[in-house]
């Protein structure tokens, strides 16, 4: 009886584990994904290139077009943009390949960080976000 | 009271050693200084020839040739430009998606540190000339906040950019590779000398190579300086 307690706890702790170390894994997709896609241009910490290219650390842009940034993340953008009272005229590439699991975890990543203390996208939003703009036929 | 005599002994130990190593490291970095030469990069070819009946021999250093670029303000910047300066030269292109941000954060940090000095000039060619005209390279110039005519945003013919990219020992290349914008090309910041010879070569993307260039660059000015007295 006190080995199949034994058994049972023992059991109960590796489920654990393995649940939060899946949970850690999705939490750290969305840095994993800002630093294989966007870091290169918007720097480590978010802060982008003087005029060229505009912050993702503390932009107001993040909370003034939130609805439109899924759609943003997948098919780039084009003219010029306000950012932080900045104008910023360069064009950014899209992930038109990026699922829509992924494109929440990034864009949860950003709204939370850098300074950033914004509403998180819950995955039913984003796809619904995506739906004014399907991936395009290649 | 002993306690307080040992706290004492200790404190003054350490002092000491601070003040010892202090000592040591300032005569280090001085003599350090002044000793540090840089070396001369590239294929080197000895030629021979005589004089008054002796053979001596001459070393040729590899060196870049003459150039014709446009710059930003539609300026001519040919060897004359750097001539009596020393350069620190890159290859980019303003709708890089990859490396060319970072390495422009990094040159950045170049061109604040120097922007004061005329004899120190930055080069940034470009490798997508057809893209990148005098008005594209103006508009990235003034967006990233460059003022001074010290660092130089060039435009010309491809085959010539290509040319002398070889010629600062930089690999670019045209590959057609959407991810990458459709060109590659290495990250390297090269520093040349008064002589157009090679004097450094490093990484545009990492911010403690580029750290040693800032380093570098005074010694190669006072080498110069030396050298005209």
């Amino acid at each position: 009886m006190r080995k199949t307690k034994g058994i049972a706890v023992v059991t109960g702790i590796l489920a654990l584990t393995t649940l939060t170390q899946c949970f850690t894994e999705k939490q750290n997709e969305g840095q994993r994904l800002y630093e294989a896609n966007c870091q290169s241009c918007h720097m480590e910490d978010g802060s982008g290139l003087r005029n060229l290219i505009p912050p993702i650390a503390s932009a107001d842009y993040l909370q003034k077009h939130r609805e439109e940034l899924p759609c943003l993340i997948r098919h780039g953008l084009e003219g010029p943009i306000l950012v932080n009272g900045q104008e910023y005229d360069r064009p950014m590439s899209g992930l038109e390949t990026m699922r829509t699991d992924k494109i929440t975890n990034l864009l949860n990543y950003i709204q939370t960080n850098f300074g950033n203390n914004n509403e998180r996208y819950t995955l039913q939003e984003v796809d619904q976000l995506l739906e004014s703009c399907p991936p395009h036929q290649h | 009271m002993s306690n307080r005599n040992k706290f004492h002994f200790k404190k003054s130990i350490i002092t000491a050693a601070i003040a010892l190593s202090a000592g040591f490291f300032y005569s280090c970095s001085e003599s350090g200084a002044r000793n540090q030469s840089l070396p001369i990069l590239g294929e080197r070819e000895a030629v021979e020839r005589e004089v008054n009946g002796q053979l001596e021999v001459d070393t040729l250093y590899h060196q870049v040739p003459d150039f014709a670029f446009v710059n930003q303000d539609s300026q001519r910047v040919t060897q004359e430009t750097v001539s009596g300066k020393i350069y620190v030269t890159d290859f980019f292109f303003t709708s890089c998606p990859s490396i060319c941000p970072k390495m422009k954060s990094q040159m950045l940090r170049v061109y604040e540190e120097f922007k004061g000095n005329p004899d120190v000039l930055l080069l940034s060619h470009s490798i997508d000339p057809q893209h990148d005209t005098v008005a594209v390279l103006k508009d990235y110039a003034d967006r990233l906040g460059v003022q001074s005519n010290t660092w130089h945003f060039l435009t010309g013919e491809k085959d010539s950019i290509y040319d002398i990219a070889s010629k600062y020992l930089v690999a670019v290349q045209e590959d057609g590779d959407a991810a990458g914008g459709g060109f590659t090309h290495g990250g390297h910041f090269i520093l040349v000398d008064e002589q157009r010879r090679i004097r450094g070569v490093y990484d545009g993307t990492e911010e403690a190579s580029v750290d040693q260039l800032l380093q570098d660059i005074p010694v190669l000015l006072n080498e110069q300086q030396h050298a005209q007295n």
